[in-house]
């Protein structure tokens, strides 16, 4: 159903009149020009496509936009702020966790969340939660020591 | 012959570049008989081709090669940096760009640093020497006085007279020639190349900001789906479009049985492609998964020896055991994490084309081709690209892009779907090896006969001091001839994965029908003091401890040269018996490439493929029926994930300058199979001759 849409995207409201019913993955990219949100599957078998809604990774490529009405959505371009890092975005660059790049902005939005929801931070537990995130590259050591470094500089530095 | 960036007309150059500052240096072939190599003769002789200085001292360094992950948009700055004497961070990439970049045969086989490393660094060297001749006039002191560091020449008595690079570039063009070439620096005086250097494109990646080909805009464009076949060799019969035309802002384009859609929204692009009703003519299959590797045996084609030594029966004869066995791998896909994307803009009287390919040269005489335009007029511009393997030297999604805007006279974005990825892939080619060899009685290596078959010869020389060997490669790697029901191609170490899994497998065969420790085993059969030196650094890391496989222990090793690079590495994984399922602990991974040029980034790559390798080894095979692909998802095709990761992965840099610099991306993938494989038989005793291990397969032979 064609209708106004609104939301908070990236700090900032937002309003939009679309067909309710499309998927969030290509109204963020195409309507909303946020091309950091990556399309890796369409089938909720990648994660390429994770963002955060109010806190918490949603896949984009499985909801419609009519989800995240009245709701906080936060993509990758909206994780620094005013030029800063994120403790995750520096962690990755520090551990060499990039190669391709192309699966990054999920797996640090993946780990924004995890951090975020969990007491137990161990290997064990962060490998549990992003186990469905795909990284062809074959970076997944680094990006456990990258997790596991912002997730001790977050607690050390009282970040939420 | 000449290629393209060669003959672009100097004018024509400067023009592209814009009005800066660039100082011309000479003409004549950059490298003397430096380095044989791989089609040196179509990089361009001007050296302005692949570096340009600023006023400000900014450098840009101009390339074919592209960025997919492998880390040399860091690597190659380095190696600029190093021999033209300027700061590391004051050099940018311009890369895949062919309008502005020198030709280069693509980016693939693990070549960047081997050959066209030699070529950048010589252009740095060369301008470097030229600046300090232009010192001289421009400070009034004698050449052999001046030396270059920094981005500036200075006076080596008096650091205080001294001028900038970005100051003698400065409101000049010059032209001067160098007889003497300067000889390439040694690697003992690198400061900047043998440094771990951050990629420069992580901060981009790790923002969102990093373009991809998916992510470029233009206004007034369209997205593009075109209809994609149930089957290779399928043809549609009957077509019905009305559904699909029946959306709003859809516009269908057809050419023959080249059926596409075009909309404003990819989403709508997709769901309009969707509703296009098509029956087809399927050929009834003739081959599938199952019966592929009986097919490829009995395939006729050109045999192409490419060792002989000795008499293989003299060598039989001396034998005292012999050993026959057969080697089977499947198709393996690419599986980008991004999948294939294109952007197109066809005018009239030219295109420009943002695709993510390895092999911008070619792709726009391929894409030209397709459109009606010569390649000089097709402009290819290359974003980051989300992961290649190989499979990003073929460009299909960019010629479909290009075909819908010049139907529909506006700029087309094809993004292929995860199906679309699977279903167009040329895979890793299905292919078989048959070993027959002998042992004398002193567990020497008698003889050596090796039929490969349709995998290609990359790899297949045996390594081993061998006095009677026949190596012979049927037919090819490449292409969709054969045995092949669809295209095959180039992946990640092509031939290789296929020819190490056999021959490693089988040493180890041998080595434990003679109960003799594989390690032993080599060091016995081994001539060449290079890779002894590489399998000592890895057994020493790994702390071997000897014993008749299979030990239980689950350890497995193998050793092997991918194109000049040595690579020695060990294993030790867990079976689960009652699930047949593989767990691989600990991998330790020696490398010998010469100088290393970025030691941190080529960990990083040889963890990656250690990783990527682990999937061919455990799980990943296309399911075929005729030319039907059944695994079109990460559903069924299961590709490693974090829970497979080895708690450990230890690389170990064997430092050599006694060579040049070579490839570091592909050497550490292709031994994975062997290595699996006789890590799984000292673990179980059950010697697997066919990838991927998976846990059906290992179960149902435990019993």
């Amino acid at each position: 159903m064609e209708r106004s849409i609104r939301f908070t995207l990236n700090r900032r409201p937002v309003e939009l009149a679309t067909d309710d019913g499309r998927t969030l993955l290509w109204v963020l990219r195409t309507d909303l020009g946020l091309t950091g949100v990556k399309y890796g599957c369409g089938k909720n078998q990648c994660g390429a496509c994770t963002i955060l809604v109010d806190g918490r990774a949603v896949r984009s490529c499985t909801v419609p936009v009519k989800y995240v009405e009245g709701k906080t959505v936060l993509t990758i371009e909206g994780l620094a702020e005013n030029g800063t890092l994120h403790p995750l975005q520096k962690a990755f660059i520090d551990k060499g966790a990039v190669q391709c790049g192309f699966c990054t902005p999920g797996m640090i939005l993946k780990a924004c969340s995890f951090l975020a929801g969990s007491e137990n931070l161990g290997r064990e537990a962060i490998i549990e939660s992003m186990d469905g995130e795909i990284c062809r590259c074959g970076s997944y050591n680094r990006i456990l020591d990258a997790i596991q470094a912002a997730a001790a500089l977050m607690k050390g530095g009282g970040a939420s | 012959m000449s290629g393209r960036g060669t003959t672009m007309e100097r004018r024509e150059f400067m023009k592209l570049l814009g009005s800066g500052i660039y100082i011309l240096f000479s003409t004549g072939p950059l490298l003397r008989g430096q380095q044989g190599g791989f089609q040196y003769g179509r990089y361009p002789e001007d050296f302005n081709a692949y570096l340009r200085i600023a006023e400000d001292g900014k450098v840009t360094c101009y390339t074919g090669k592209i960025e997919m992950g492998q880390g040399i948009i860091t690597s190659l700055a380095q190696m600029l940096a190093e021999e033209l004497e300027v700061p590391f961070s004051s050099v940018g990439m311009v890369m895949g760009d062919t309008k502005l970049c020198p030709w280069d045969g693509g980016t693939n086989g693990s070549r960047t640093i081997k050959y066209f490393g030699p070529v950048l660094r010589a252009a740095g060297a060369e301008a470097r020497e030229v600046l300090i001749r232009l010192a001289a006039e421009h400070l009034g002191l004698p050449q052999d006085r001046l030396i270059a560091a920094e981005g500036e020449i200075r006076d080596n008595n008096d650091a205080s007279r001294k001028v900038s690079y970005g100051i003698l570039a400065k409101g000049r063009t010059i032209e001067r020639h160098l007889e003497n070439k300067p000889a390439l620096k040694s690697p003992d005086n690198f400061r900047i190349c043998g440094q771990s250097s951050p990629r420069t494109d992580a901060r981009e990646k790790v923002t969102g900001s990093a373009k991809f080909s998916g992510d470029i805009r233009l206004p007034g464009m369209l997205y593009g789906k075109v209809l994609r076949l149930p089957a290779h060799g399928a043809r549609p019969v009957k077509i019905d479009t009305a559904a699909a035309g029946g959306i709003k802002d859809v516009k269908i384009l057809q050419d023959g049985d080249f059926i596409g859609v075009v909309h404003p929204l990819p989403d709508m692009a997709e769901k309009a492609v969707g509703l296009i009703k098509a029956e087809y003519e399927i050929p009834d299959p003739t081959v599938d998964d199952s019966t592929i590797h009986e097919l490829i045996l009995n395939t006729e084609a050109r045999d192409n020896e490419v060792e002989r030594k000795g008499e293989l029966g003299q060598g039989r004869n001396i034998a005292a055991r012999d050993y026959e066995a057969a080697y089977f791998t499947p198709y393996v896909a690419h599986a980008p994490t991004e999948t294939h994307s294109a952007l197109a803009d066809v005018k009239r009287d030219g295109a420009t084309v943002w695709v993510g390919t390895q092999r911008p040269f070619g792709a726009d005489a391929q894409i030209g081709r397709a459109v009606g335009l010569d390649a000089d007029s097709v402009r290819i511009i290359t974003p980051y690209v989300g992961g290649g393997f190989g499979g990003k030297s073929q460009v299909g999604q960019a010629v479909q892009a290009a075909r819908l805007s010049k139907m529909a006279g506006a700029p087309v974005q094809v993004v292929w779907t995860r199906e679309e990825e699977f279903f167009y892939d040329t895979f890793m080619p299905a292919a078989a090896v048959k070993i027959h060899s002998g042992l004398d009685a002193s567990n020497r290596i008698a003889f050596w006969d090796y039929h490969v078959f349709f995998a290609g010869n990359r790899s297949s020389e045996c390594i081993y001091d061998v006095p009677h060997v026949r190596t012979v490669s049927r037919g090819s790697g490449f292409g969709g001839d054969g045995p092949h029901p669809f295209d095959t191609g180039a992946w990640r170490g092509p031939g290789s994965n296929t020819n190490i899994f056999a021959r490693e497998s089988h040493i180890d065969v041998m080595a434990a029908d003679a109960g003799v420790d594989p390690l032993e085993f080599r060091f016995r059969n081994l001539a060449d003091a290079r890779m002894i030196r590489v399998v000592r650094a890895a057994a020493d890391r790994f702390g071997w401890e000897r014993g008749k496989a299979p030990t239980g222990r689950g350890c497995g090793m193998v050793c092997l040269d991918y194109l000049g690079t040595y690579v020695a590495a060990m294993a030790k994984v867990r079976v689960d018996s009652k699930s047949g399922r593989v767990e691989v602990e600990r991998i330790v991974h020696a490398q010998d490439m010469g100088p290393v040029i970025n030691p941190e980034g080529a960990r990083m790559q040889i963890e990656g493929a250690i990783i990527m390798g682990l999937g061919y080894s455990l799980s990943e095979e296309i399911h075929f029926k005729g030319g039907e692909i059944r695994d079109l998802g990460f559903g069924s095709y299961k590709i490693p994930r974090f829970s497979w990761a080895p708690q450990k992965i230890e690389t170990v840099l064997v430092e050599n300058h006694a060579i040049d610099p070579s490839g570091c991306g592909e050497p550490p993938i292709v031994g994975m199979g062997a290595l699996i494989a006789n890590a799984v038989f000292d673990a179980t005793g059950i010697r697997m001759n066919r990838l991927p291990i998976t846990p059906e397969r290992l179960k149902s032979r435990l019993g």
